[in-house]
């Protein structure tokens, strides 16, 4: 059994125990402990059940390796599937519950898979799963939903109640782990005078080399740790931060670094998790290397770990996951592990290697009296939720004359495979080393920035410089014989063992599962990747890819370097969704615009509608109104007396220069250029494609100056359309623009007494004479500064009045104020759009959709013959464009007076080849006119403008046809007396 | 005439460092070529300042001028005053191919006041904010989060940035939940 050993345990303090909740039994830990280490000094070595087969899983690793030790941890709010139980840091009251199993972790139903197993090999649900075909909706899919994922999703009603953050930082190194080479390059680095971040994932300098031992200049290399970290931290130059991984390289010496603030310590009121987003010149990856599993019958059983894992949590943690621990291996390394054991008093059985002979670390094995047994290899492990022994045989043999050896625990090493994952995220290399059996950087291929030269350098074991000598100067430690390498134990295994040999712990893939993808034609590393699923889990191979792609390349008798890996992608290990969103949540989750009236309409009643990144009005509910009452009396009173409009959020674009004439007659389909000062004119914009991208109307200001006015979500858009014109084609014209949008807050005095409330405020002459329709002045208007356009997307007399942003509001008051004996009321856009569709004008967005061009719109007067060119006019003389079947603006009246769903269409005889009726027009805009007592509407009709008075069925949802009459679109004051007076 | 406000009536928060909304600011905007010395000088006779190098702010009394790009600068004036320079730069770049423009209501003025500061802003923005990069005399213009945004230090000590005003709810939002005193960093200096 595992259990906490009486002594030892560098990272742990007895004298301070930690309670949690383990599967809902309470459990005990120590200060320092990880939610492994204290899982296995319970003796909890199962934690989880396999994905596929439900096999029970134990404990692998030590580190962010780990493939098995995954659970749900925390509850309510805090609540977060799949977290590493060997990277959780224990704290008091921690609560974590095993995955995957049904009804129990220790009797789990699915685990008949396993014994079904023959059945479910590799690619069995594209194999299951593709016939017949209308079985994948009813059957299969909710199927492969119900059994899909490990951890449980949190709870629909959860909110993550912990707060995340984004931090930009800019240095000259960045050091990616805080091992011995990432300690020495922040040092060199940091002596030089470079600005050096020294990162490390766990909450420890020093990496594996505490535990692993060796000698530096005479002292043992943790007290070297200790010096260097303590010399660290007297460079001003140089910054170290624990628990902070590094998640991601990228493009431009950039790197995402994934600081975990206080998981450690939950509840308090820090960030969770910080997303440091980091810009160095150059990145150094010292972030080691992992131990590689052996691939023998059964070695998933839980009390398989690797090696390095066990001692671990031996030296670390004063846990041993076993009395009696047996140790297979290929190489010198393990032995550590021997030793370690032995020195804590654990029993070790026997070491099973499968080389013919060893160097000193088995020479001291040996002298320990520990048995050794070269040549010699796991046949099959014996357990089945516990390992109970190991049974070895002759390496060279399939396995079948088995020697069976008691134990409780197996430690196994089939040697190290640097961590090469930022290295290659963005596109370093990597050569095979063959000695070591294993891919390491190739500096001569390293990642490159824009000026070609590398950016990313490689240090220590991620470099594939495994020893402590090879890695630090005066360094001194065992010499280590060569490994042999082994993808098979033993090297003919039969074809039974290779299918309880497992490569992929938490995907359930195993020997066999890739011999058969190979068999079956799998050439590609990618392919076989993603028809086994190896690799493919949470953990994304960090044990089981090297191993996978050498029995690939065994199978397809190629060399693994021919074979080739996976593409490594950020990030090194999952990130959290709140560490990406950081402080984009609630609230700020997106940026909304907000006029300077913005308050005052909250206070009124507004019934909010997002326009662009806006909030405006749709309506200014009073009590006991609903919406649609509040609209209905908003247009009545602005047709009877006087409403006002917040139109701030319009698009005001500047546009001077002695070119700008001619600027905006390419602009504009029509003639901007003869506008004359003082007097404006309604536009359209074109994309060069010939549909209709944005309307307004232009003002000229002066002989040289426009301004130009945009739909509210074109401003920015129009502006970077006009700038992109001016830079990239035109850069030689004479145009400046300036978007000064948000300099003016713009209010729409509209109805029979809009005159009247501005003559009562005084200032300036807003007569028919001397402010007539389609002209602009600047003045004073109650003591503010204005501007006064004289302009009506209504159809009532109208002027659109901009002061400066910072006295919107007072000018609104003023308004509301003097108003009040001509029936002031505000309106929102619901009204707005209510009166401009009386009035047949069309709306950006509703008449339009990005297919739609002037001439559907009936806006050929608006389109000027004269100009030799302009945006969109070579497109609009393609065959397509002036096709006379092309949908044509009409106005559409209900025969019942109804109002027309929007987006309804009219149909026609026939059916198309989807089986679809065949259709000959649709609705654009549609609403009740409280005008004229009726539901009125536009559309786009196929020869609409010719068939005036004819009659279109609209089938609506619920198996109703609404039939409405072709007529004129517009539907009120079609003379314009109204906005003319 | 009605007194004039800001987007926010002087909203506050304090937390590892002090934002302030500051009070009313003139600003005007040049469109100009401002390697033309015609451009440079008839600026100068107003502002009495040179014209700014990429990505700098020079000040003088009451008055600065930040470089934008190089066909845009930022003058800062006393908020009484902008429109009246605006036609007086009008006037001095007459023979100039330039646009003038008051955009001091378009904008809104925060201020961060603490040793944490640049801790705060970096948060938010991806701009080096080390001492080589962002001294007294620099102009960034960047982003906070998902908004433009133009930042620069002061000989104060201080931080000013300049966003637009319909975005004044969100960036004091930002910049208040960034200064979180329970979320310290401990990294510009």
């Amino acid at each position: 059994m595992s259990h906490r050993l009486p002594q030892g345990g560098r990272l742990i303090d007895r004298r301070k125990p930690r309670t949690f909740r383990f599967n809902n039994r309470a459990m005990r830990g120590m200060k320092g402990d990880t939610l492994a280490s204290a899982l296995l000094a319970s003796d909890q070595m199962l934690v989880g059940r396999s994905f596929k087969y439900h096999r029970p899983r134990g404990i692998v690793a030590s580190g962010a390796e780990e493939p098995n030790a995954l659970v749900n941890l925390g509850t309510g709010d805090r609540f977060e599937p799949n977290q590493r139980a060997t990277t959780t840091e224990l704290f008091d009251g921690l609560v974590a519950k095993s995955q995957n199993h049904f009804p129990s972790l220790d009797f789990d139903i699915g685990v008949v898979n396993d014994a079904l197993s023959k059945f479910l090999s590799a690619g069995f649900y594209y194999k299951m799963f593709i016939h017949p075909r209308p079985f994948w909706k009813h059957v299969y899919e909710p199927f492969i939903r119900q059994s899909a994922g490990l951890g449980k999703a949190p709870d629909a009603e959860a909110r993550d109640v912990d707060t995340y953050e984004h931090m930009y930082a800019h240095v000259d190194v960045l050091v990616v782990g805080g091992g011995v080479a990432g300690l020495q390059e922040a040092r060199a680095a940091g002596e030089a005078g470079k600005e050096v971040l020294l990162i490390e994932q766990t909450a420890h300098w020093g990496g594996r080399a505490p535990v692993d031992g060796g000698s530096v200049g005479g002292g043992p290399v943790d007290k070297w740790v200790d010096e260097t970290v303590a010399a660290l931290a007297e460079m001003p130059n140089v910054r170290m931060r624990l628990r902070m991984m590094g998640a991601g390289v990228y493009d431009h010496s950039y790197a995402l670094g994934y600081e975990r603030v206080s998981d450690h310590q939950p509840g308090n009121d820090a960030p969770r998790h910080r997303l440091w987003r980091i810009r160095a010149t150059e990145i150094v990856t010292a972030t080691g290397a992992i131990e590689r599993p052996l691939s023998f019958a059964g070695n998933d059983i839980p009390g398989v770990m690797l090696a390095s894992a066990v001692r671990d949590y031996v030296v670390n943690y004063g846990v041993t996951p076993g009395r009696r621990v047996a140790i297979a291996t290929n190489n010198d390394d393990a032995y550590r592990t021997a030793l370690a054991l032995a020195d804590a008093g654990v029993g070790v059985p026997v070491i099973v290697d499968a080389r013919s002979e060893g160097g000193p670390l088995a020479e001291a094995a040996r002298d320990r009296g520990i048995r050794v047994e070269f040549g010699m290899g796991v046949g099959r492990l014996l357990g089945g939720k516990r390992v109970t022994g190991v049974g070895i045989c002759r390496m060279d043999s399939d396995g079948s004359a088995l020697h069976e050896i008691a134990c409780d625990a197996v430690a196994m090493s089939g040697g190290w495979s640097p961590v090469v994952h930022l290295w290659s995220h963005c596109g370093g290399k990597l050569n095979w080393n063959e000695t070591r059996a294993h891919f390491a950087p190739d500096p001569a291929r390293a990642p490159t920035g824009a000026d070609g030269q590398a950016f990313v350098r490689a240090a220590g074991a991620a470099s594939g410089a495994l020893t402590l000598p090879e890695i630090l100067d005066g360094a001194e430690d065992w010499e280590e014989a060569p490994l042999s390498p082994v993808w098979q134990m033993p090297a003919q295994a039969e074809k039974a063992l290779q299918g309880k040999s497992w490569l992929d712990f938490q995907n359930d893939v195993k020997v066999s599962d890739v011999r058969l993808a190979a068999r079956e034609g799998y050439e590609s590393v990618e392919h076989t990747k993603r028809y086994t699923t190896l690799g493919m889990a949470t953990d994304q191979g960090k044990l089981s890819n090297i191993n996978g792609l050498a029995v690939l390349a065994d199978a397809l008798h190629k060399d693994i370097p021919a074979v080739g890996t996976t593409t490594f992608r950020p990030p090194y290990t999952p990130i959290s969704m709140g560490a990406i969103a950081g402080e984009a949540r609630g609230a700020l989750f997106q940026p909304i615009r907000r006029t300077p009236m913005h308050d005052w309409h909250d206070a009124h009643g507004a019934d909010w509608e997002p326009v662009g990144a806006w909030r405006r009005p749709y309506a200014f509910v009073q009590n006991g109104e609903d919406v649609h009452d509040a609209v209905m009396r908003e247009v009545t009173n602005t047709r009877q007396n006087l409403g006002l409009l917040d139109a701030s959020t319009l698009g005001k674009l500047i546009v001077k220069g002695p070119d700008a004439g001619r600027f905006l007659d390419m602009m504009y389909t029509n003639m901007m250029s003869t506008l004359k000062p003082g007097r404006c004119r309604y536009g359209l914009m074109c994309s060069e494609n010939g549909f209709l991208i944005d309307d307004g109307v232009v003002a000229r200001i002066d002989d040289e100056t426009f301004l130009c006015h945009t739909t509210t979500g074109g401003a920015d858009r129009i502006h970077g359309h006009m700038e992109d014109w001016l830079q990239c084609e035109w850069w030689d014209w004479k145009v400046w623009v300036v978007n000064a949008t948000e300099q003016f807050a713009q209010v729409g005095v509209v109805g029979p007494n809009a005159r009247k409330v501005l003559e009562k405020l005084g200032g300036m002459e807003v007569s028919a004479d001397a402010l007539p329709f389609m002209a602009w002045a600047d003045g004073e208007i109650g003591g503010f500064r204005a501007r006064v356009y004289r302009i009506s997307f209504s159809g009532e007399l109208s002027y659109e009045i901009a002061v400066d942003a910072g006295q919107g509001q007072a000018f609104w008051d003023a308004l509301m104020e003097a108003g009040e004996e001509f029936g002031v009321m505000p309106y929102g856009t619901e009204a707005l759009h209510i009166m401009r569709a009386e009035k047949g004008f069309i709306m950006i967005g509703d008449e339009t959709d990005g297919t739609v061009i002037p001439q559907d719109l009936g806006l050929n007067w608006a389109i000027s013959k004269k100009k030799e060119d302009y945006l969109g006019k070579r497109a609009q003389e393609r065959d397509h464009m002036t096709d006379p079947d092309r949908w044509q603006l009409v106005g559409l009246e209900t025969l019942d007076g109804s109002v027309l769903p929007d987006g309804a269409y009219a149909v026609e005889a026939g059916w198309n080849d989807n089986d679809q009726r065949r259709v000959q027009g649709r609705v654009t805009s549609t609403y009740h006119s409280p005008t004229l007592g009726r539901g009125i509407a536009m559309g786009l009709v196929r020869h609409g403008p010719d068939r005036m008075g004819e009659v279109l069925d609209f089938p609506v949802p619920g198996g109703t046809t609404v039939r409405a009459k072709i007529v004129d679109p517009v539907f009120y004051d079609r003379e314009g007396e109204k906005q003319n007076v | 005439m009605s007194e004039a406000v800001t987007a926010l009536g002087g909203a506050s928060f304090n937390g590892l460092v002090a934002v302030r909304e500051r009070p009313l600011t003139g600003m005007i905007t040049i469109r100009a070529d401002l390697s033309d010395k015609a451009v440079a000088g008839a600026v100068g006779s107003v502002t009495g300042l040179d014209m700014p190098g990429t990505g700098r702010i020079v000040e003088g009394e009451g008055c600065a001028i930040a470089w934008m790009s190089p066909d845009e600068a930022l003058v800062f004036c006393d908020y009484a005053e902008a429109w009246d320079k605006v036609a007086v730069l009008q006037g001095a770049l007459a023979e100039c191919h330039a646009l003038v423009a008051n955009v001091s209501d378009a904008r809104a003025v925060f201020e961060l006041d603490g040793a944490a500061a640049r801790d705060v802003l970096a948060k938010l923005t991806p701009a080096d904010l080390r001492d080589g990069a962002f001294a007294p005399g620099t102009m960034r213009r960047t982003r906070l989060a998902q908004v433009a945004a133009a930042v620069w230090p002061t000989e104060a000590g201080t931080i000013r940035i300049v966003c637009f005003r319909s975005v004044a709810d969100y960036v004091m939002q930002l910049l208040s939940v960034a200064a979180d005193p329970d979320a310290p960093v401990g990294w510009h200096g």
